[in-house]
This record gives structure tokens, sequence and C-alpha cells, in this order.
């Protein structure tokens, strides 16, 4: 009896499964779809919490290997006395922003996206959801391709690595200007040490992209109403309950028709 | 006579009913099994929306031993598949739930339910019939009037016996989801209806309408997080009935304390083990079946894994808690691919409460003794049909090297599944169900 229990098998089986069941004779079985939301909820978290993992070692790594060449090409400054914390803090927030800047300022607000949105092809990238940004996402089953994809602010996320319009920063963030003038998604000071804060806010931001594309676009594919039925969701702690909640309602459409009667 | 000892109880194979195919046809599928209050009648219903009763014979004078053959006493089809055309949806004719009525006279009274209709059924035995109508001939023809000369009163002459079964009551349109339970009050007025939402209270002799006693449907559908799994009338407390939910727990309601009783008098839950979570947790403490003990202080409770005891007088935790399978903790994630971890099973108390059985998987069923703390496991199968033969305990070899006549887990079937069983209010005979046939085994009578 081999079975994968990986989450990413179990959101599929689970979503076919719910698929099955509006076939089925007898109508459907609202018990039991109840707990195929369960297990999907389940999945979701864990899958979601061992991305958000995977993708901070990334970070981490990328950050100490920043810092080495920073620290070699740092020149040392003619600090004024009364400037002397601020610089400290200032080399910090550069260290700290520096996987942001990735090494001169090409492209520097894109940097941290690309490394998420490094995830091959077809493979559900959701990088922020554990942090609690407030970003709309749904995992979809396509039913002719069988591929299992998030949908993100409405945008197929295969396809929003090259596109994806919310990767520049939005001219009216609250960026602080500083010496330096990083150009970027800088955190504030206070919250230097605090990366998830600066995504957070960068993605917040990019969250309200009025251009959301016609739920047309995924004719086929079938939503799960995020993590189902939301009321599971007011158990957790979690962030991500913010996030489906946000999917469940512009879902009212899918979720009705499971919720069928 | 209940020693009620499954432990150094033998259990003998007494009949098999049902077709010896292999291929199983859907509509043959039991779905549910119930003894009536004296043991002498024995339902079954099945897919195809038949019940079958089967009754006791007097004893077999030439084979004391075997205690009193059950044989088929009726056949109707109670309900049909319907179509609802304003959700199109099917319904199906699958016979969820059989419940006896108490007898009050020479007919007996049997609720049976499919998803959406329960329909009380009379069945009654005629042996006698009329003889010597004036207007009619013997095979029913109308007498041309002019040859009738003279008056005579019809005389009523033996028969043959003959078993009539007639839907007395229709109890319609009051279920917007699917039922799960019915439960006879102790009134024998009222009864119950249990759906995955809502639970209705109705008056046997009236069919246009119920209360509504329970109500868990949230104002938004998308908040909903449990469902009633179901539901039973205390035994001798006509005010006091429990359901259970798929979250693992069970609340008793006291329909003195206001007419709708959302608000439970008492929540019997027990605090999940977290060492035991994973992707399943709430699958598998979804209660699949809840039933009062015949004395009332106790219910018993199913999930996917064990048995659970409760005093009614102890809310926190069950007083008693038996493993039926434990062995598929680790499979649960086939058993959620192929489905199995869905399956419903129900369990039944012995006549006076000392021992609990329910059914698993390779036509396996469970007994396990409260008084003597000792529990058994038994199988239903053809090969082990000869008449009286006793059964042999089964065991299942969990890891390791397996001893000879033990088999692993993963050579069990799952496909010959258990689900329903039934134990003789007032006797050492039980009705175990696999998916077409059913078993009869009695205890095996010494001297």
């Amino acid at each position: 009896m081999e079975c994968a229990v990986d989450a990413q098998s179990l959101i599929s089986i689970s979503l076919m499964k719910i698929h099955n069941s509006r076939t089925q004779r007898g109508g459907i079985k609202l018990h039991k779809n109840l707990l195929v939301s369960y297990v999907l909820r389940n999945a979701r978290q864990v899958y979601i919490k061992e991305k958000y993992a995977e993708i901070y070692r990334m970070q981490q790594y990328e950050e100490v290997m920043t810092v080495c060449n920073e620290i070699q090409e740092l020149n040392p400054l003619d600090p004024e006395p009364e400037d002397a914390e601020e610089e400290d803090l200032e080399v910090a927030a550069l260290s700290c922003c520096a996987p942001l800047q990735d090494g001169g300022g090409k492209e520097p607000e894109t940097s941290f996206y690309r490394s998420c949105c490094m995830e091959t092809p077809g493979s559900p990238c959701d990088p922020f959801a554990g942090n609690g940004s407030h970003c709309n996402k749904t995992t979809v089953l396509d039913l002719d391709t069988h591929v299992v994809t998030t949908v993100e602010n409405r945008y197929l996320h295969q396809d929003c690595c090259c596109s994806a319009p919310q990767c520049a920063p939005v001219p009216d963030s609250p960026v602080r200007k500083r010496k330096g003038d990083f150009g970027c998604c800088a955190s504030d000071l206070e919250e230097v040490s605090d990366f998830s804060a600066s995504r957070k806010r960068v993605r917040r931001e990019e969250c309200t992209d009025p251009n959301y594309t016609d739920t047309s676009n995924i004719s086929n594919l079938i939503s799960i109403f995020g993590s189902g039925f939301s009321g599971l969701l007011s158990r957790q702690a979690d962030l991500e309950q913010i996030c489906s909640k946000q999917a469940l309602a512009s879902l009212g459409a899918w979720t009705r028709a499971i919720v069928a009667f | 006579m209940l020693a009620g000892s499954g432990g150094d109880m033998q259990w003998c194979f007494s009949q098999v009913k049902g077709a010896i195919d292999d291929d199983v046809a859907e509509a043959d599928i039991i779905s549910t099994v119930e003894f009536n209050h004296t043991g002498e009648l024995l339902a079954t219903g099945d897919k195809g929306g038949r019940v079958v009763i089967f009754q006791q014979e007097i004893e077999n004078k030439n084979y004391p031993q075997l205690r009193s053959e059950y044989n088929v006493y009726s056949t109707f089809q109670s309900h049909e598949p319907e179509f609802d055309y304003l959700k199109s949806l099917e319904i199906e004719e699958k016979i969820n739930k059989i419940r006896w009525l108490p007898q009050k006279n020479a007919a007996q009274f049997l609720l049976s339910t499919n998803d959406k209709t329960i329909k009380l059924w009379k069945i009654s035995e005629r042996d006698r019939r009329a003889d010597g109508y004036n207007l009619k001939e013997e095979d029913g023809r109308y007498k041309d009037p002019n040859s009738i000369t003279s008056l005579r009163v019809p005389v009523l002459i033996p028969m043959d016996l003959m078993v009539e079964a007639s839907p007395r009551r229709v109890f319609a349109n009051a279920h917007t989801y699917h039922i799960n339970s019915v439960s006879v009050n102790s009134d024998h007025e009222t009864y119950l209806s249990a759906d995955d939402l809502r639970i209705n209270l109705w008056n046997l002799e009236i069919t246009d309408r119920s209360f509504n006693i329970v109500d868990i449907k949230p104002a938004n559908m998308e908040e909903l997080t449990e469902v009633i799994t179901a539901s039973e009338f205390h035994p001798n407390q006509c005010n006091t009935f429990v359901f259970s939910s798929s979250k693992g727990t069970i609340r008793l309601c006291d329909m003195r304390a206001s007419a709708l009783c959302d608000k439970h008098s008492k929540l019997f839950e027990e605090p999940e083990n977290p060492s035991n979570r994973s992707f399943f947790s709430e699958i598998i403490s979804s209660i699949s079946d809840v039933k009062f003990s015949h004395n009332g202080q106790y219910m018993m409770t199913r999930d996917y894994l064990s048995v659970k005891i409760w005093d009614l007088k102890m809310e926190n935790r069950p007083v008693e808690t038996y493993q039926v399978h434990e062995y598929l903790r680790s499979k649960l994630c086939s058993l959620y691919e192929n489905d199995c971890i869905f399956d419903k099973f129900e369990c039944c108390w012995n006549g006076n409460d000392s021992v609990v059985m329910t059914g698993s998987y390779n036509n396996f069923f469970r007994m396990f003794d409260r008084e003597h703390r000792r529990d058994v496991t038994l199988e239903a199968s053809r090969e082990n049909s000869k008449p009286l033969q006793v059964l042999k305990p089964r065991k299942v070899c969990t890891g390791g090297k397996r001893k000879k006549d033990e088999i692993s887990v993963d050579s069990l079937d799952f496909n010959k599944k258990i689900l329903h069983t039934a134990w003789h209010p007032l006797d050492n005979i039980i009705a175990v169900a696999t998916t077409n046939n059913l078993y009869i085994f009695q205890d095996k009578l010494t001297g």
C-alpha cells in the first residue's frame, strides 16, 4: 500500500474527489466533502509552510553571500560624530536590504521575486502566504492538463514570473529614502531585521492591483475556494487565513456550485 | 440466556443469506440490519430500496442445538429512485435505516428511510380469506345479477399464510440534506429523523408536518465546520436524545429545555491526542454511529479506528476506549485515496450491555467484552459456513514475523467490509452483514 503522503499530491487527490462528487448518484454528499476540505486545508498548510521554509532558507543563503560580498566592497565612510549611530543602523539596513539590491541596482526590486519565481513552471509558487500578506491565492486544478497551479491575484503563476507587473514598486509606497538611496523597497530602520515585514508591505501594495483578468481566463479550472469552508479557518491562527478569505470572496460562484443545496 | 462473555464464549455459524456470487450486484448491497424488540424478526435494507424481513421459526425439533432458523418472512420494495427536478438531483433508493416500532397488536410496524423520505410500513399476516360472496364468483368476476336468488353470509376459511407489507404513512419533504438516522421515542408516539444539518421530530400519525428541534446550519454555508452524523432517542427518557457530529463530539439535548435544542444540555468530547495529529485527523475523529446502552446509562460511539463508551454523567472523556483496527493508522493515506476512510461503521450492544460489537475490513468483526476486558476478532466467510462450525478467532499481524494463521495488514481485503451488525436483544444471536450477504451466528450451546 504505497502512498505519497506529500502535501501536493494530497491536494490534487482531494480536488479530484470534490470534482467527482458532483457527478455521483444521489447528489453531493455534504459530510464527505466537508471532510475532504479538511484534508485539503491541512495539506495546503503543510505545503505552504514547507515552501516558505524553503524560500527563507534560500533567502538566508543569498543574504549571507551578499553580505560577504558587501563587506569586501565596503568603503570606510567619514562619519559625523552625531551620525555615528545612524550610520551603524544604516549599515545594518544596507546589509539587511542587500538581497533586494542584488549587487548594484539592477532591477533590485525583482531579485526577491526572482528567487521565489525560480520555481519550475507549473508548480505552485506561494512565497508570501505564510507571513500574513493580503494576497488572493487559490489552488486550482486544470481539468484539461491535470496540472495543479496556484492562482495569485487571479494571475496564473505559471506565466507571471516574466510579465508580473506587480514586481515594480508602486510609486506611492512608503519607502524611506536615505543615504545611498537604494531606490527600492527598503524597510523602516526599526524593522530592519524583519524581512517578513518588508516583504509584507510590498506585497500588500501590489495585491491591490485593480487590473485583474477576468476569471473567464481560467474557465476550465475548478477552484477549491481557498481551503474549503472558511469556518475551518477560524480555528487556525495561521496567517494563510487572510489569503483564503479573500480567495473565498472572489470565488462565490464556484463555492456555490459545490454547496449545491 | 445471556452469559455475555465475548471472551470465553464461542460463536458458531448458523446461517448465511444472499447470493454466493462473487460478482455483487449493486442493488444487493446490504445497507442496514435491525432486530425487532423481541428478536423474532430481523430486517435488512439494501441499496436497491428493498426490505427483507426474516422470522425466527419455532424451534427445530430435529436439531435442538440449532436454536432457531431465520427464514424469509416478507420482502417488499420500500423506496424507489426519485428525481428532484428543482435541483436536478437523483434521490437514491438506498435504505439508510430501519427501525422497528414496539408491537401493539397483531401487526408489525417499521420505519424505513432513504436520503429524503421516511415511510411507516405495516407488516401483517393473513391466514384466512373470505369465501361465499353474494355478488362475486370465486375468481372475482361479478355474477349475473339475475342468477342471484338467495343471500348468504361469507365465511372465513383458512388459507396459506400471506404476509403483506403496506405503506401506512409517508413522511416526505422535510429534509433538505441526506437523512442519516431515525429513532423511535420511548413514548411510542413520536420519532426523530436527522440529516446532515437538522433534526426533525415527528408524530407517527401526522405526515404533513414535523417540528425542527436541531438546526446547525450556519447562516453562510461557507462557514460550515461540522455536520450531524447520527442521532438517537434515549431508551427510556422520552425528552432526551443525543446527536453526534463529524467533529467527534456528542451533544445530549433535553426537549423540555426549549423548543429548538441547538443549545445542548451536555457536550461529550475527548481532547485530541496531539501526537496523533495527521492530515486525516478530522476524518478519523468523525463519529459514524452512536447507540445508547439498553439501560440508558451509557452510550457508545464509533469513529474510524475506535469504539468509545461514555458514561452519560461524564462529559470530558469516555470511560472505555477500544481500538478496532489501530494498525490502520499508518495506512490512512492509502485509505483516503481509495475512499475507505469514509466508511461508516456501526456498532451495537448485546442485550445486557456487557459486550459491544462492531465491524472491520476483510469481513472481520470485533467484539469487546466490557466485563472481562477481553476482545476477539472473528470472520464472516463462506469458508467457515458449515452448520454449527465454531468460528476461530482471527489475528492481524501488525509487524515483524507473521505467525501461522495470522494475516498481515497488507493482505487485508478492503473491499470486504462489515459496516452493519446487530445483536438479538434477548439472546446471543448476532446478524452480521458483509457486502451482500447476511450471516447469522449464535453462541455455542453447551449440553
